[in-house]
């Protein structure tokens, strides 16, 4: 048994994936060994670091704003599950 | 002779002798494809009649004219399926070109079909793929690695010259280890992922896989530099990283950190690690001991980091604008969560509900930031490192490759096969592996790879201490035997 347990169902939610109740006792299980092996991070001083989001700090690269070519809107709508009218037909939202 | 079984360097001296034709290299590999692949399944799909027409317009005096190169099903190529080995991207058809894919066409490569792998490159078996694994050439009871396991695997197999992978924590070379390949991560920005199915985006490399180091040099300079399209690129001039190649390893000082020699090592992977360190002070180099003190952290900060941008990352796939879409939705909630469910695998379910905790409120001051903080530590730790030496040696994989279904029920003992490569990504720096030997396991010889890494846009540094390796050595030049394999699992 884990000492770290999370609310596996909850989190799942703010996710937006549905999980069955068996599922969902696995994964906490299994992320609950992970997050005790995480536990590991807190052996170090860290007060003083600086956080790395990237390798390389590169910042502000922009192009010139010019219109330039995009896909073509039927190539891209060809992958959609459901399209009409140039459009993406998405699950209805409004009552 | 089987052409399928040349490097990219053998084939194209024969292409501008005129002796061999593209086309007929196309036909030798569909050849041994459907010879062999029923046993490896390293491809998802493969398009020969496509492949046969790009070959008979092939330029061969382009730097890689009429050669193909198989690619990972993570990279984008106009008018393939384009799938991530994921239920949810069923019949998706990339609608562009990645931009290292119009690099390839520009130096007159054929991209070839689409390897396997774990779904959107999260594993480190390719048991993860929605369409099963592969198998290893070496043992087929065995994983190539993963996830570019498809691209080690049809490249140990010769069922291609060679393959595009992509790297976030080892996906390139831990497969390339295990399957006896050679396989480069390159410098974080070195390549354009712009096409490339973002995983970790802070973390993500494309890079090649060969069946020797020239190989891998030789698509480095083709994939390699700026791209507008990827603003993460770097804009340092590309070297031809072919010319060093053959300097050897006098005058330069290749470090062994103690940190990477440790307890589950596995002993004949040591034993043939020390071997070809022992070979490289024969060869000239200077060797000299190094420590990477916060190596011990780094499976824990890649474990929250890589899940965490994976998180982000994946929510596009919410079954609107391509690919998979569940039946019988009652609501836009149901909608989201239904296709997911069924979608997703179950590591990719994993990963995006750890990625999810780990930022969400309350908690990522407590994981994500701290983690972020002891990549800086882990990233000093290599600047510290490079100050004293050129190259860093040490094993790619504790282990040769395991057995199918050995790991898939604990994620923490999976997680750990990429326990020696993911620093790398974390700071960034580029890293190949090669094969340095074989262990004998249970009457199968299995290989074992070499890592290398080195400093941030050091690739030259790499290839010249990889190649002065590899030609003293034979390694690269094994072959499994697939035919055998094939028997055995028919």
């Amino acid at each position: 048994m884990s000492a770290t347990k999370f609310d596996v169902r909850y989190v799942a939610e703010l996710a937006r994936i549905k999980l069955e109740p068996a599922e969902i006792a696995t994964f906490e299980s299994q992320l609950g060994h992970v997050l005790d092996h995480v536990e590991k991070l807190n052996q170090l001083d860290v007060s003083n670091v600086e956080p790395t989001a990237h390798s390389f700090p590169i910042y502000n690269v922009f192009r010139e704003d010019e219109t330039r070519p995009s896909l073509d809107r039927e190539a891209v709508l060809a992958n959609a599950p459901r399209h009409a009218q140039g459009l993406f037909i998405v699950t209805k939202v409004v009552e | 002779m089987a052409l399928s079984s040349l490097t990219v360097h053998e084939a194209q001296d024969l292409l501008r002798r005129k002796e061999i034709s593209p086309k007929e290299i196309v036909e030798d590999l569909v050849r041994r494809i459907e010879q062999v692949d029923g046993a490896v399944h390293g491809y998802l799909s493969f398009d020969a009649g496509r492949a046969l027409k790009e070959a008979e317009h092939a330029d061969v005096s382009l730097p890689l004219g009429g050669i193909p190169i198989s690619i990972k099903d993570v990279v984008s190529v106009q008018g393939h399926p384009c799938g991530c080995a994921s239920k949810i991207l069923q019949g998706y058809v990339a609608p562009f070109d990645a931009t290292v894919i119009k690099k390839l066409r520009a130096a007159g490569a054929i991209p070839f079909g689409r390897t396997n792998m774990d779904e959107f490159a999260m594993g480190s078996s390719t048991e993860n793929s929605a369409f099963g694994p592969s198998r290893n050439p070496w043992d087929p009871d065995r994983t190539p690695g993963g996830s570019s396991g498809g691209s080690s695997a049809v490249v140990a197999a010769d069922e291609a010259l060679a393959a595009l992978g992509s790297d976030t924590g080892g996906s390139i070379r831990q497969p390339a280890a295990l399957c006896g390949c050679v396989g480069v991560k390159p410098t974080y920005g070195r390549v354009s992922r712009y096409g490339l199915v973002a995983f970790a985006s802070s973390l993500d490399q494309i890079g090649p896989l060969t069946k020797d180091v020239r190989d891998a040099a030789m698509i480095m300079n083709v994939i390699s530099g700026v791209d507008p399209c990827d603003s993460t690129t770097l804009d340092d001039p590309v070297p031809d990283y072919t010319v060093d190649l053959d300097k050897g390893v006098k005058n330069l000082t290749l470090g062994l950190p103690k940190e990477y020699f440790i307890k589950g090592l596995d002993p004949q992977v040591e034993e043939a690690v020390r071997a070809a360190v022992a070979r490289y002070e024969k060869l000239g180099a200077n060797i000299v001991d190094i420590s990477l003190p916060h190596t011990e952290y780094a499976l824990s900060t890649y474990y929250i980091i890589a899940p965490a941008e994976a998180s982000a990352n994946l929510a596009r796939f919410d079954g609107v604008r391509y690919g998979f879409r569940a039946d019988g939705i009652t609501g836009l909630l149901d909608h989201y969560g239904k296709t997911r469910e069924e979608g997703f695998g179950q590591e990719v379910k994993r990963r995006i509900i750890l990625g999810t905790y780990a930022l969400s409120s309350g908690y990522y001051d407590a994981y994500y930031l701290r983690a972020q903080k002891v990549r800086t530590l882990i990233r000093r730790d290599f600047d510290d490192a490079f100050a004293k030496v050129d190259a860093i040696l040490c094993p790619t994989s504790p282990t040769p490759a395991f057995k199918l279904g050995e790991r898939t029920g604990d994620p923490l003992q999976m997680y750990l096969a990429d326990v020696f490569t993911l620093a790398a990504n974390m700071a960034g720096i580029c890293g190949i592996s090669i094969p340095c030997g074989f262990a004998e396991v249970g009457g199968k010889k299995l290989p074992i790879g070499l890592q290398i890494l080195g400093k941030a846009l050091n690739e030259a540094t790499i290839l010249r201490v990889a190649n002065t390796y590899e030609q003293s050595t034979d390694w690269h030049r094994a072959k499994p035997d697939v035919g055998g394999a094939l028997h055995s699992t028919l």
